[in-house]
């Protein structure tokens, strides 16, 4: 198995480091689409030249990623190119070895069930097989390191490649059962950009479920595990945050990056929703409607880890979506996180609906992104309407694309424990009809 | 969301448009060319009328006297330039500061990719010169341009002349709020390309142009003159620019506009406008009209001295004068009191002119159709698109049989072959096979798009062609070699289902004529015109002789060899096949040109993206 993986990330590392050389890579890296003010990488190098200038490099309004990340580059900023090939790398094997673990995971589940003749005879067929599913940890990598949408983070130089990469070691340190690795990454990546912190809900749950803890709230044990998760989390978030002031020397940073997240004062256009919706508010309503964006993200944490709680690796998939879709400064890279997990699902594709609609209207989005910008901005003759037209119907594709897997997801269980074929009382054909 | 959540309607509704697949895609196919045809019948389009209120009335009172003077100026500007054999630099620049302006000029040099055949330039050397008239009235923060290009022979005398008349009134006048830059320059579009790129400082064709030394404000609008005859009989408007691109529309409001106030009978298209609109004939003046603009802009070329400024967010128009044998005669005072009021209400402008449309079609000069009314026309052609991707898509999906609710057979699951799963990513090498396919017709677009300049010098060595003859025939051999492709292919492939093909080469066309459509209207619909049936109704099981030749007869070259007959047509200048031909040639060589020279993406679209997407069509029908 590590030949194919191999070769795939000898091909993207080939095709990206061919794009760093083109003239193709000033051009992506002035996307918005790629691009976003938290990570534009023409933002880090100012930041890094007003550091080399002894300014506070949060002194202007320019620079928003965390110290952390301008540190880093203090010392690779000449080799920033192989160091986000290198973060897409990580990212590609850390995925691959938790999608590995998590379907051995998965096979021994179902054994366990099949031998407890759990499950109903004419769901027999929704068993998977091993040989089955023995590509799909490779294909996951694939669909993350080839994907367009990563190269072009990737040529970008968007530091959200570096933030999916933390993102990756964090789920590969839940799925391996590592406590403690998996609260300082999900540190880690909420201190890169907030939004995370929904994660804890699913590693919490996941980690429960591997150490055989019921989430009951009359078990001492759960909130022993809870108390000690949080203590882990919270404590590595506090030394993060301690070391991001000593290294700076100042409290800057704080409104800067965090407040800068919340608040969405840049309101250039992006694939996201927030732009145009608070560009053409009146003043006054600004703040409420903040919070009510705002709340949108963290809100279906709740719904979704009851729904969810015996399949938190799901619960990770949905909330990385709910995230990429609702947060205040989305880029493609975001995107391409979550998509690499559909190969996962891919035994759900039977129960799926619109997906067929939902790829089509996502591919002409990509396409029409440049199109309908290049009309806007370069000619003149179109205005903002159609690129947030376009921005509007990508995001509302997204959501239908992880409502479509939710459902295929939760049908798929109801099929496990009541049989393939449903009945009426009346002994007629029935049909699940979601309403 | 009932719709896309309850399985039964949307079973009847998928087997409806399976059912009835053919049929929908005929009705939406007859439906689209109908709207198209009825966007030039007067009752279904749009008066014009002026949306900005800068410009809302024609009150200007006209005074320029000096239309005789201008004259006499453009024969000595044509005695000068006969005398220079070209530009008579010295002497505008004299003429210009006499006449109080700030006179800047700006050498510019370009080397052709290929000798132009039909303009006879190769490695171009020329001057620009401009004077500026300063605001007297406001800061010098916006500027207007008025240009007349300096033609070989005895061209364009008059316009200069009037330019330069104008710049004298203008400059006694007070009133002005917006520096006027009066522009003078060679070898048309290229200087006019060279001027705009200093000015904004940009270069984007690799053009050698001097740095100018003096400059106006932002540049607001532009017009550019051409006159070549004393007395006119009419005024020609030009819209159409780089790639389609059209000014705003209250520029052509403006124009027409003062054209009804001082009674100077005005065309566009060369083309009058006609008062029965009920009648057969006047309807098919009108659809002339309109397709005569369909056909300028779907070629993508700027098509007079203005089309470059539009890039700049610039509007600009062309104004021709026409001098035909009709009885009704305009001298040149008359064409400079429009001028000088088109200019004053130009001067009272407080913003860029964006009010009006950007995106329309006019069947007359005061009957427009903006985007809403034209786009369903393209909107029911790409819906057929759609309509056989969900049909194969459906097809692909059947054969295990399996109710729309996902609840398949056991029996007929297990025992599906493998090659007829619908999901991609379960059966990695079918997707690397179609692959193959989609990665040839590319590399064939690229050759088409970089083999012709590339060549040229080895072609010429080895034939007994012209340089810009052997850029064209290579184009022309490589576009025919392409037709040989399928064969080739074939024998590496793992044979999966022609459907996946047909489906990625319908879904990559509907996306690629969405996107065309939107840049250029008119490219993307005479595209879809004959390449969607095409499109919709290939498979690998029609009879192979009759398809392959309906198919070449759909190609995009050969729907630019008849479009080349019908706009000589149209243009009331028949052509014989043969002449025809020859124009055919040089309109390719010119579609090469106008990329290379002033970045038009006519030719790098079809090359790069159109022709491969036909290909795999091609490809589909060879299947085997």
């Amino acid at each position: 198995m590590a030949a194919p993986l191999t070769v795939v990330l000898i091909v993207a590392v080939t095709v990206r480091a061919c794009l760093f050389r083109s003239s193709l890579a000033d051009l992506i890296a002035e996307r918005v689409e790629v691009v976003s003010p938290l990570n534009a990488w023409k933002r880090v190098v100012e930041g890094l030249a007003l550091l080399d200038l002894g300014v506070s490099p949060y002194s202007g309004d320019v620079f928003h990623e965390t110290p952390l990340i301008i540190y880093l580059f203090h010392f690779l900023v000449d080799y920033a190119e192989i160091t986000f090939m290198l973060a897409d790398v990580i990212t590609a094997v850390a995925l691959y070895y938790a999608v590995q673990d998590y379907n051995t995971q998965v096979l021994r589940q179902q054994k366990f069930a099949l031998e407890a003749e759990r499950l109903p005879l004419d769901s027999l067929e929704l068993i998977r097989s091993p040989r089955q599913m023995y590509y799909i940890p490779l294909k996951v990598a694939m669909v993350y390191l080839l994907n367009p949408f990563t190269v072009l983070s990737c040529v970008a130089k968007s530091t959200c490649g570096l933030n999916n990469a933390i993102v990756a070691l964090f789920i590969l340190s839940t799925i391996k059962k590592n406590a403690l690795l998996s609260a300082i990454f999900l540190a880690l990546s909420t201190y890169q950009s907030i939004y995370p912190v929904t994660l804890c809900a699913p590693a919490v749950l996941y980690l429960l479920q591997r150490q055989y803890i019921p989430v009951n709230v009359r078990w001492a044990s759960f909130w022993w595990f809870l108390l000690q998760y949080a203590f882990m989390y919270l404590g590595s978030l506090f030394v993060i945050i301690c070391l991001s002031f000593f290294l700076l020397g100042s409290w800057d940073y704080l409104p800067s990056v965090y407040g800068f997240i919340l608040s969405v004062p840049d309101l250039t256009p992006n694939i996201g929703l927030f732009w145009y919706f608070f560009a053409e508010m009146f003043e006054h309503f600004r703040l409420f409607f903040l919070c009510v964006f705002q709340i949108n993200v963290f809100f279906y944490t709740i719904p979704l880890s009851i729904k969810l709680k015996e399949h938190p690796v799901f619960l990770i998939f949905m909330q990385l979506a709910v995230i990429s879709i609702f947060k205040s400064y989305p880029t493609v890279g975001d995107i391409a996180l979550y998509m690499s997990f559909l190969p996962v699902w891919s035994h759900l594709h039977r129960f799926l609906r619109n997906i067929f609609l939902v790829s089509c209207v996502l591919l002409a989005c990509s396409a029409l992104f440049p199109v309908l910008w290049h009309l806007w901005i370069y000619s003149g003759s179109a205005n903002s309407n159609f690129y947030y037209a376009i921005t509007l119907l990508f995001n509302v594709a997204q959501i239908l694309l992880v409502s479509d897997y939710f459902y295929a997801f939760l049908r798929r269980e109801h099929h496990l424990t009541y049989g393939l074929y449903l009945k009426r009382k009346d002994g007629s054909e029935a049909t699940l009809v979601l309403k | 969301m009932g719709l896309l959540s309850d399985p039964n309607r949307r079973r009847a509704l998928i087997n409806l448009l399976t059912r009835l697949n053919a049929p929908i895609c005929a009705v939406c196919y007859i439906a689209g060319v109908a709207w198209f045809m009825g966007l030039a019948f007067e009752p279904f389009t749009l008066r014009t009328y002026m949306s900005e209120n800068a410009m809302g009335s024609t009150m200007v009172e006209e005074r320029f006297p000096a239309g005789e003077r201008a004259l006499a100026t453009g024969r000595e500007f044509a005695a000068h330039k006969k005398r220079a054999g070209g530009m008579p630099v010295d002497w505008l620049v004299k003429t210009m500061q006499s006449r109080g302006l700030e006179v800047f000029t700006q050498k510019f040099s370009r080397t052709l990719p290929f000798p132009d055949e039909n303009k006879e330039r190769y490695m171009v050397k020329g001057t620009n010169v401009y004077g500026i008239l300063r605001a007297p009235r406001a800061p010098r923060t916006e500027a207007l341009v008025l240009t007349a290009p300096c033609s070989p022979g005895d061209d364009n005398n008059q316009a200069v002349g009037l330019l330069l008349g104008l710049a004298q009134y203008f400059r006694n006048q007070i009133y002005w709020a917006k520096d006027i830059i009066f522009l003078v320059n060679e070898h048309d579009l290229i200087g006019m390309q060279a001027w705009l790129e200093g000015y904004h400082h940009t270069n984007t064709t690799g053009i050698d142009w001097s740095p100018l030394q003096g400059r106006g404000g932002s540049i607001q609008a532009a017009l550019s003159l051409e006159l070549s005859s004393d007395i006119i009989t009419s005024l020609d408007l030009v819209l159409e620019g780089l790639n389609g691109q059209l000014p705003n529309l209250d520029l052509a409001n403006l124009f027409y506009a003062f054209c009804q106030k001082i009674g100077v009978t005005c065309t566009i298209q060369g083309k009058l406008q006609r008062n029965d609109w009920d009648s057969v004939s006047g309807y098919s003046h009108a659809v002339q009209t309109m397709m005569l603009m369909v056909m300028k802009q779907a070629s993508g070329r700027p098509w007079g001295d203005h089309g470059l400024f539009l890039r700049y967010h610039i509007e600009a128009a062309t104004i021709k004068g026409i001098n035909s044998f009709r009885q009704y005669k305009t001298d040149v005072t008359t064409v400079g009191r429009l001028l000088e009021g088109m200019y004053r209400k130009l001067n009272n402008l407080l913003e860029r002119l964006h009010q009006s449309y950007f995106f329309y079609l006019m069947p007359s000069l005061s009957h427009f159709v903006s985007i809403g009314y034209y786009m369903p026309a393209f909107g029911l052609l790409a819906v057929i698109l759609l309509l056989r991707a969900l049909d194969l898509w459906v097809q692909l999906a059947t054969p295990p049989v399996r109710t729309e609710d996902g609840i398949a057979d056991l029996e007929q699951v297990t025992h599906s072959p493998p090659t007829i799963k619908l999901i991609p990513k379960e059966t990695i090498p079918e997707v690397l096979s179609v692959l193959t396919p989609l990665v040839i017709s590319h590399l064939t677009g690229a050759a088409l798009y970089f083999f012709p300049i590339q060549f040229q010098a080895t072609a010429v060595e080895h034939f007994p062609v012209s340089e810009s003859e052997a850029v064209v025939l290579t184009a022309i051999a490589i576009y025919t070699a392409g037709l040989a492709l399928p064969h080739n292919t074939h024998r590496y492939i793992l044979t999966p289902d022609w459907r996946v093909l047909k489906l990625i080469a319908v879904l990559y066309m509907a996306v690629l004529l969405g996107c065309t459509a939107l840049i250029n209207f008119s490219l993307g619909f005479i595209l879809a015109l004959t390449l969607v049936p095409m499109a919709a109704f290939i498979t690998p099981h029609r009879p192979k002789v009759l398809s392959a030749f309906i198919m070449v007869i759909l190609s995009p070259a050969c729907t630019l060899l008849f479009l080349v007959f019908f706009f000589q047509d149209l243009q009331e200048i028949p052509v014989s096949f043969e002449d025809g031909w020859m124009l055919f040639l040089s309109v390719i060589s010119q579609g090469i040109l106008d990329h290379s020279l002033y970045g038009s993406l006519v030719y790098p679209l079809i090359a790069l993206m159109v022709y491969p997407c036909w290909l795999l069509f091609w490809n589909i029908l060879f299947w085997k």
